[in-house]
């Protein structure tokens, strides 16, 4: 399909018909990729970024504070969890980012809220309901040819891909996509049903990202065996293929560890860890490994005491990895104030999760962020 | 004028309610109120006024599933201790165990909302269910999420107060939200939290305080590691005074159950949140704010507000009807009830349901499903549709799923997209969920026109048009595959 059967196609998709016209304006011709990765259940922060030289760590975690000798040392007070292990390569390449403390002002301690927070980029007292990806590119579209704005990989909701101004699949992989694409139809009816028209929506998506994406490459680099290693593996491929995608987000989780947080929150980390790695191998091999960037996020992080069930409650801003070829490496933000809890015993933010994602929006895509975020957030230097 | 106005809506009201509620009316009411009918059930209902069929609706409620568990519902559970003295493949053994009762369970259910004399009863059972979102992914014990689902049933008609109370003390549910092991010296703070957010209250209406203080008040419901029961301890309860939401005493958990139930928001959000499940999207406040009165009124009888909403107005309107997506489960059941489908074996369907989004006795957290738009995007709109497509292609694979021997709990715990888990699922165990065309057709009745069918199967128009003289299995199969088969 070329791009004026595309911009038929489109105009024909029921709220899209506009966007596509602007979409040929403004057409960038290319886009780099970001994979968003989502520790979902509020990953700790403390745990994962270790402060291990500030001696209030140990204090506050007597069962769950990672030994010093077993954490995997970066810089004189700041360390990886032992099962980050496999990190300290793209750090040492300078790749790895560390962003300490995200978090926003008046932090709201309910998974579900935050979430929305983090997905809507919203301050803590606004409701808006699309997602920031969203909103970005229906401001600043994607060039015509992508074969989608953003996919979702392994299920967990479209998150800040949500929207109407933007074309996002969800899938387990494109082999699997192409084989059931078949089942949809392009539709042409428009209909005042919201219901109804999103249906109609998603159908078209289907069938117009279906002619773009190519059928699965193999990579010498090996996935983990598992859901994450699975998606990472996708994310692989997506990266690879011919037309476009400009944002892959992928999920992993729980980590909503109230209760016997050890083991789990070190399986979890070496998942994430091993399937980033082998990801990295595959963007390398593809060629993708310079113009694509990793980052994670979370609806907050973990109270830094731990609770008496060996886990650790809702807390508030976190440490956020970012990882990829265009990365500056190196530590942003600031350390974690231990000193300086709230009344909930949570830390204050160092980073407003805004200014970490202007920093995507601007310096990784030239994208005005201000207008996306609702307010002015200064772009942190990672990329 | 204006006065006349509205005593002539009120008769035109009254009018509308003592017609009878027609082949259409029906259709709506027992698609919505259980999960799709048959072109029987709708007929019966069809002649019936409004009141009549409410009531019969209502009068029909049971409180105990008309189908028998599965037998492993009666075992003792294997105690903690026992557990952890296990060798680590005894241990890894018993998890198999355990999710292939959780999948025995999940098809019990699913036959149980196929095969009910009450799909209200179910409807409500499961809306409960993702109220008190509970899942077997953090709880494991199949025995103690079986109790739980009898529970939900007992008082899914029946009496909210008494749902929240029991349900707070439900083992499940103790487990799920950690309660169980919250002590006084450090309370744990997720149950507190969620009764008021997500069970009763609502976002923004009470404080980080309100939760801390709640969470001392449960300290010490907990869990009896032997039998799996109930078990409050008393070391474990902070006995000091607390102040919830303004109430200063020597509150317990049952106190602060009462303090959220005197709350006028309690009813105005279950209220709001019936009117998402069965009327539209978008809950209209001066309704809800009626409905919550007579959930109030009633001191949280169910009934009472049920019978409200199915007589409503809004319920009715044609404004409403096909507004609402479709949830995997009634893609799944609904499809089975509407094209007369009875398959011996309910695992595929529990498959199904997960691999579309509505994996039951798993929500994905404590919120539930977050159902409406959110269950269609292009990976579950292709998975629906690759289930009907399966019930249109039976007969021919029957031979080659007798063949698959291949245990359905590995398809259901395998960590697969929907497409492939589907792929899997269609391959194996699918092979008696055929569509029987002939004896379908010929259950309709001579009346039975392509209007007619069109009318049955869908909640809509077609979306995309059917030509007229399509007719039979192949319009069914049309009717099925169209955009509008996923609304109801």
């Amino acid at each position: 399909m070329d791009r004026r059967d595309f911009l038929k196609l489109s105009a024909l998709v029921p709220f899209a018909g506009v966007p596509a016209f602007a979409r040929a304006a403004l057409d960038p011709g290319t886009r780099k990729l970001l994979v968003l990765v989502e520790l979902k259940g509020g990953n700790d922060g403390l745990n994962t970024v270790i402060p291990y030289a500030d001696p209030a760590y140990a204090a506050l975690r007597p069962k769950l504070a990672i030994p010093r000798d077993q954490v995997v040392q970066l810089t004189e007070r700041v360390g990886l969890h032992p099962s980050l292990a496999p990190l300290r390569g793209p750090w040492d390449a300078r790749e790895l980012a560390i962003v300490q403390g995200v978090g926003y002002p008046d932090p709201n301690l309910s998974h579900f809220r935050s979430i929305e927070i983090w997905d809507t980029a919203c301050a803590s007292d606004q409701y808006l309901d699309e997602g920031w990806i969203a909103r970005a590119f229906a401001r600043s579209p994607c060039p015509a040819g992508f074969a989608a704005d953003g996919v979702v990989v392994g299920g967990g909701g479209m998150g800040p891909l949500a929207g109407r101004g933007i074309r996002a699949l969800a899938l387990a992989s494109p082999e699997q996509f192409l084989r059931n694409a078949r089942l949809a139809h392009p539709e042409t009816v428009r209909t005042p049903n919201p219901a109804l028209a999103h249906i109609l929506r998603v159908e078209n998506e289907v069938t117009v990202s279906a002619g773009r994406l190519a059928a699965a490459r193999s990579f010498a680099a090996e996935f983990p065996p598992g859901p994450f290693g699975n998606a990472a593996g996708t994310a692989a491929q997506l990266a690879a293929n011919p037309a476009g995608i400009a944002v892959v987000r992928l999920s992993l989780g729980s980590f909503d560890t109230h209760a016997n947080q050890q083991g789990t929150h070190a399986n979890l980390l070496r998942q994430l860890a091993a399937g980033l790695v082998a990801l990295k191998a595959a963007l390398v091999e593809a060629g993708r490994w310079k113009t694509t960037v990793i980052a994670t996020y979370a609806e907050f992080g973990r109270r830094p005491r731990e609770n008496e069930s060996g886990g650790t409650d809702h807390g508030t801003a976190s440490a956020h990895l970012v990882l990829g070829g265009g990365v500056k490496g190196g530590l942003y933000g600031a350390a974690p104030a231990l000193d300086r809890l709230d009344g909930n015993g949570n830390l204050a933010h160092a980073v407003d999760f805004r200014a970490y994602y202007a920093s995507f929006l601007e310096r990784w895509w030239g994208i005005d962020a201000a207008p996306v975020l609702g307010g002015k957030f200064a772009p942190l230097a990672f990329v | 004028m204006r006065s006349i106005l509205a005593v002539l809506a009120v008769f035109a009201s009254l009018g509308a309610q003592a017609q009878a509620i027609g082949y259409e009316g029906a259709r709506h009411l027992l698609d919505r109120a259980g999960f799709g009918a048959s072109d029987a059930d709708v007929r019966e209902y069809a002649a019936l006024d409004r009141a009549h069929a409410v009531g019969r609706l209502l009068d029909g409620a049971r409180r105990e599933a008309a189908t028998p568990p599965p037998a492993f519902v009666n075992d003792a559970i294997v105690p903690r201790r026992a557990i952890r003295a296990m060798a680590p493949d005894e241990r890894k053994a018993l998890l198999r165990t355990y999710v292939r009762q959780g999948l025995e369970l999940r098809a019990w259910w699913l036959g149980e909302m196929l095969a009910t004399p009450s799909p209200l009863t179910e409807r409500m059972t499961l809306f409960w269910h993702n109220h008190f979102a509970t899942s077997q992914q953090k709880v494991k014990l199949p025995q103690l999420m079986y109790r739980q689902n009898v529970l939900l049933r007992r008082e899914a008609l029946g009496n909210f107060a008494t749902l929240l109370h029991a349900v707070a003390k439900d083992p499940a549910m103790l487990l799920y939200l950690d309660n169980a092991r919250s002590r006084r010296e450090a309370p744990n703070e997720n149950f507190a939290r969620e009764v008021m957010e997500l069970f009763t209250l609502g976002v923004g209406h009470y404080g980080e305080k309100d939760v801390k203080e709640a969470a001392r008040a449960f300290t010490g419901w907990s869990v009896d590691p032997q039998t799996g029961a109930y078990r409050y301890r008393p070391f474990f309860h902070d006995a000091g005074e607390k102040v919830v939401l303004g109430h200063r005493g020597e509150l317990g958990g049952d106190d602060v159950i009462d303090i959220l139930l005197e709350r006028p928001e309690t009813a105005r959000f279950i209220a709001a949140k019936l009117w998402r499940e069965f009327v539209s999207p978008t809950p209209d406040p001066a309704e809800v704010e009626r409905w919550a009165a007579v959930f109030r009124d009633s001191r949280y009888e169910v009934k009472p507000l049920l019978r409200a909403i199915f007589m409503s107005d809004a319920f009715w309107s044609p404004d409403h009807r096909a507004t609402l997506v479709k949830a995997p489960v009634d893609v799944v059941v609904g499809t089975l009830r509407l094209l007369d489908i009875h398959p011996a074996d309910l695992r595929p369907a529990a498959v199904a349901c997960a691999a579309l989004g509505q994996n039951l006795f798993a929500p994905p957290n404590v919120k539930g499903w977050p159902g409406g738009d959110a269950w269609i995007d292009s990976a579950t709109l292709l998975g629906r549709r690759q289930f009907v497509e399966r019930l249109f292609r039976g007969a021919q694979a029957d031979a080659m799923a007798a063949a698959a021997e291949r245990p359905m709990e590995a398809a259901a715990a395998a960590p697969r997209g929907p497409a492939e888990r589907m792929a899997r699922l269609l391959d194996r165990g699918m092979g008696s969920y055929a569509f029987d065309a002939k004896r379908w057709s010929d259950s309709l009745g001579a009346d039975a026109d392509v209007r007619h069918i069109d009318r049955l199967v869908l909640a809509a128009a077609p979306a995309d048009p059917i030509p007229a003289q399509l007719a039979g299995a192949p319009r069914v199969h049309a009717l099925v595959a169209d955009p509008a088969f996923q609304l109801k």
